[in-house]
């Protein structure tokens, strides 16, 4: 757009608007819209400015069918009765649209006796599965913000994958228990790489690789006062004195708190790794108040996580193929009903699981009839059977999502889409799929 | 539009003093209207209840069914659900599971299931009221509202410290209204707070809370008065101090003093009666006597029970301190989650055993205090599921009210020592038939001042449950013959017949705007989301509200 056209072009301000690009889901955007563009993003991080600078409108069909331009009817009807056909569907995704949306998602997958999982389980599943192994001692960012005094990042390196972690909730704020901000926070990196976060800690730990569950382990043990052999330096790359500083720091502060990343739940010892570290804080609370927190990726993959949970009463990794729902990771989690051959059809919401799941999964995803809804191309939308253009959640449609500390924030959209929200072509196509399933009964 | 007759009867509706008596049900579009005179009227159905008992659709006024404390413990019990059988999806009805913390198409169905129509969920956070109504749109059948956690709420505290009464009567209307609440909810006034600070609890009324400078007993009168003030429909909803510690009858009666005459209800009343001293377990005893005679005495005080049953569940509570005691005491997993300037929680699996001296005791405690009010106006019948056992329970508790032989045979078998410790053994009382009515709707009803709800006369909603008549009361209430929604039959002999939704009841409080400058400065200092996002607006109730308006003083 020329410079002309921007002065032309009706200007709006959108306060209070919420950025969807990562899981801190920061609610206090300051959006400048010009016709059917952002032109500023007021407050955003320099991802959150990509994400709404870069946004405009494609031109696509509102549906293709096999590649080819469909009218939406069209789209609908072909994708119901995929899903109505289907003996193993698949719904997948759900981490990048509304919690609106992920309810409708789950209907459908319920209606047509599908496996319904999300990007958790290829993420924080193995959090989700320590959690339900020992509990979860958690709070909302606030409480960080307002009380944390001792701040650890373990296996994650937020100061280029969630910039505002630090500034807007968790380091820098200053807050009701700790009023001088940063200066009144101690701050702990441990990784097994000295990423650009690293600068910004008061203390960094460059742990061996696949070693965190040995060095969480043995923090648990000196907690406890259990003797540790110094040889644990050889092990893990940090020393018996390195470690007993920490606990000392840990049994002392007033509020502590580990975020941890992918780092530790999904390398070597998964969600063993992350029982450790939720083991710890919740022995720490013999002490002091100690808390222990995902940090979540996709701006709302923690709705999906309550909503999946709330209609089924587990997370992710759901089969309803009985008639009701059933929980196995590693059994119905996408990733593995797929690479092992077994989905004939698909639903797939907002992800791009042909683009980044291993080779086998992507090999069958290529063999089965699926349909895609999802903004922009990408590998998955380019093979799918029906492909949906829906409009960006939080840019272009209202909705819920929740934060990475399942605080649920309302979307200010600014401005409209052309395009149809995946709420609306999901409702569609649930609408379409009951009756069909009510014609077979009938018949 | 759709005239329904319920006819032949045996009706019983406390609120309008029909005791057994039979008689004819006519329901016009939702609501309870008079016989029509016209003789040529014919309904567009007849339900022919001839020697079935006809009773108002079931209130349960304190569950943990929504929200994030109810979701985490979904996420964390994988196990619950595992041996328990599964609500499956039929044509017209979405699959579920169940457990001690069924999923939302399976709680609006099981409440339905067994005649239960109006539901309120009672600890949310208001940082998290968002979350609660997106799950009460999931939630079919039932109408439902929550109560709002205030006891430890940051704002609330200063201005209690400060003084301030008027601004705290705006500060919890404004709360009321942006979180589209029912009621003002306290737990463990004081204590959370302390927990959260890094303190382990508050342990009696008059204890300071430390940087806040403000009692138990200063946060339970001023929000009593409040809620006064603001005349809300349901007074204040105290969960008291120390809740399952030996010994905390104490609290209790002190709780009941302080209120000095003032409206209040306190809820789980089984779980803050327990005598005896901490960590000796020789003389934890019943002090329900001492307790429920204070009630009879003092007409401004309502209780429901927090009935416990054997069996394994799931506590949840709003009391985060409480969360890690029974970590303790259990060995078993926990999770404490807390809340931003407002609130606590924790959640622990819980096995109640027939052979423990403890949990049978609490048993007792909870049976004994059905018993010994002698008003059942004032006492409402709950397992404060799922603390206590499922809701799943009533038809057992009422079982257990309705037949002293089999009450006594359940006596029998629990460890000799909770008979010397309680006074339930020498309790005759049986329950009638009026009276359950009483304490599963018509009481539950009148106490959180829902005109519309819990009787049958003109005007009321036609939430309707009608029973096969047994001598066997468990099975009679397990399983209604038939259940109306708003005069609609959604249930017969246990199976949902149609899907609808109800209502979200939420209290329309009015509040003084002029202390919104004061509150947005404090929320933008503190909070980590705007002010703007932090109200919820109608469009979360997609299947309808209904504001239950205060009485202005």
């Amino acid at each position: 757009m020329s410079e002309a056209a921007v002065m032309d072009a009706e200007t709006r301000i959108v306060k209070d608007a919420t950025c969807t690009f990562c899981g801190c889901v920061c609610d206090d955007m300051e959006l400048t819209v010009v016709g059917k563009r952002i032109t500023k993003a007021k407050n955003a991080c320099v991802l959150g400015k990509a994400w709404f600078l870069n946004h405009h409108i494609e031109e696509h069909a509102v549906a293709t069918i096999e590649g080819k331009p469909a009218t939406l009817e069209e789209g609908v009807e072909r994708a119901a009765q995929i899903l109505a056909n289907a003996r193993y569907p698949i719904v997948y995704g759900l981490s990048d649209t509304t919690c609106e949306a992920q309810r409708v998602a789950v209907s459908i997958a319920d209606r047509v006796g599908a496996c319904v999982d999300t990007t958790t389980s290829v993420c924080h599943g193995p959090s989700g599965m320590a959690f339900q192994g020992v509990g979860e001692v958690t709070c909302t960012l606030g409480e960080v913000k307002n009380r944390a005094d001792l701040v650890i990042f373990w296996g994650g390196n937020p100061a280029e994958s969630h910039p505002r972690h630090w500034t807007r909730y968790s380091l820098m704020p200053k807050g009701l228990f700790v009023p001088n901000g940063r200066k009144g926070r101690t701050a702990v990196l441990v990784d097994v790489r000295k990423s650009k976060s690293a600068a910004a800690a008061d203390i960094f730990w460059q742990i061996k690789p696949r070693k965190d569950f040995e060095v969480l382990w043995a923090l648990r043990a000196l907690v406890k006062g259990v003797e540790i052999d110094p040889a644990i330096e050889q092990e893990t790359g940090i020393s018996l004195a390195q470690m007993q500083d920490l606990v000392q720091r840990m049994k002392s502060c007033k509020f502590g708190i580990i975020f941890f990343g992918m780092g530790l739940s999904m390398t070597r010892g998964k969600h063993m790794n992350v029982e450790a570290a939720l083991s710890l804080a919740r022995d720490l609370n013999d002490y002091t108040r100690f808390y222990a927190k995902p940090v979540r990726g996709h701006g709302n993959v923690t709705g999906a996580d309550n909503v999946v949970a709330w209609q089924t009463g587990y997370p992710f990794g759901v089969s309803l193929g009985r008639g009701y729902p059933r929980f196995n990771p590693g059994e119905f989690t996408t990733s593995d009903t797929l690479a092992r051959g077994e989905a004939d059809a698909g639903l797939i919401i907002a992800s791009d699981p042909a683009g980044n799941f291993s080779q086998p999964a992507r090999e069958h995803l290529k063999k089965i009839p699926y349909i895609a809804l999802d903004p922009h191309e990408s590998e998955t939308t380019r093979g799918a059977t029906v492909h949906f253009c829906t409009a960006t959640y939080g840019i272009n449609t209202p909705g819920t999502v929740y934060r990475m500390d399942d605080v649920p924030i309302p979307l200010r959209p600014a401005f409209d889409s052309p395009f149809p929200s995946d709420e609306t072509v999901l409702r569609a196509i649930e609408k379409r799929v009951r009756e069909l399933l009510r014609e077979r009964l009938t018949n | 539009m759709s005239l329904v007759k319920i006819a032949n009867g045996t009706v019983y509706d406390p609120t309008n003093n029909i005791d057994g008596v039979v008689q004819d049900i006519w329901i016009q579009d939702g609501k309870i209207v008079a016989p029509p005179t016209a003789t040529d009227v014919r309904p567009d159905r007849t339900l022919d209840a001839t020697g079935l008992v006809v009773m108002a659709g079931g209130v349960d006024m304190h569950a943990h069914i929504a929200g994030p404390k109810v979701n985490l413990a979904r996420k964390m019990r994988p196990e619950d659900k595992r041996l328990a059988p599964p609500v499956r999806r039929t044509p017209n009805t979405r699959s579920g599971t169940v457990g001690s913390v069924p999923s939302t198409f399976a709680t609006g169905y099981l409440y339905a299931g067994m005649g239960y129509t109006t539901v309120f969920d009672a600890a949310i956070p208001p940082l998290a009221a968002r979350h609660a109504h997106e799950e009460f749109g999931d939630t079919p059948i039932i109408d439902k509202g929550f109560f709002l956690l205030f006891g430890n709420n940051h704002y609330v505290l200063n201005q209690i410290a400060a003084n301030e009464p008027e601004r705290l009567k705006a500060f919890v209307g404004w709360m009321l209204h942006a979180a589209k609440a029912y009621a003002v909810k306290v737990v463990n006034p004081g204590g959370i707070e302390v927990w959260k600070g890094g303190g382990d609890n508050v342990h009696s009324l008059d204890e300071s809370v430390e940087h806040f400078n403000v009692t138990p007993r200063q946060i339970i009168t001023s929000l009593t008065q409040t809620a006064m003030d603001l005349g809300l429909p349901h007074p204040v909803h105290i969960h008291c101090n120390n809740l399952g510690l030996p010994g905390n009858w104490n609290t209790t009666l002190a709780t009941m003093q302080a209120l000095e005459g003032r409206r209040a209800h306190l809820t789980h009343i089984q779980f803050h009666s327990y005598g005896g001293g901490l960590g000796e377990q020789s003389q934890f005893c019943s002090k329900t006597t001492e307790l429920a005679d204070y009630v009879n005495a003092h007409p401004n005080l309502t209780v429901d029970v927090g009935q416990v049953l054997f069996g394994e569940t799931t506590s949840m509570t709003g009391d985060g301190p409480l969360g890690y005691y029974l970590h303790k005491v259990t060995g078993r997993k926990w999770t404490n989650a807390d809340t931003e300037m407002e609130a606590g929680c924790g959640i622990v699996p819980i096995t109640y055993r027939e052979k423990s001296f403890v949990h049978a005791l609490q048993w007792a405690i909870g049976l004994e205090w059905y018993l010994l009010v002698n008003d059942p106006w004032r006492i409402a019948m709950s397992t404060d599921h799922p603390n206590g056992g499922s809701f799943l329970a009533y038809p057992e508790i009422i079982q257990l009210l309705m037949d002293r032989t089999y009450r006594q045979e359940v006596l029998k078998r629990v460890p000799p020592r909770v008979l010397e410790c309680s006074v339930l053994k020498d309790l005759d009382r049986e329950y009638s038939l009026y009276e359950i009515a009483i304490i599963t709707r018509a009481a539950p009803a009148r106490m959180l001042g829902l005109k519309h709800k819990g009787h049958l006369g003109i005007g009321a909603d036609g939430d309707v449950a009608i029973y096969t008549p047994n001598a066997n009361k468990l099975d009679m209430f397990a399983l209604p013959r038939y259940v109306l929604k708003g005069g609609v039959v959604i249930v017969e002999q246990g199976e949902i017949r149609e899907e609808l939704f109800g209502r979200t009841l939420y209290a329309a409080t009015s509040y003084d705007d002029g202390v919104l400058p004061d509150i947005q400065k404090w929320f933008e200092e503190y909070y980590t989301i705007q002010f703007n996002n932090y109200p919820v607006d109608e469009h979360y109730m997609t299947n309808g509200s209904t504001a239950v308006a205060c009485s202005n003083r």
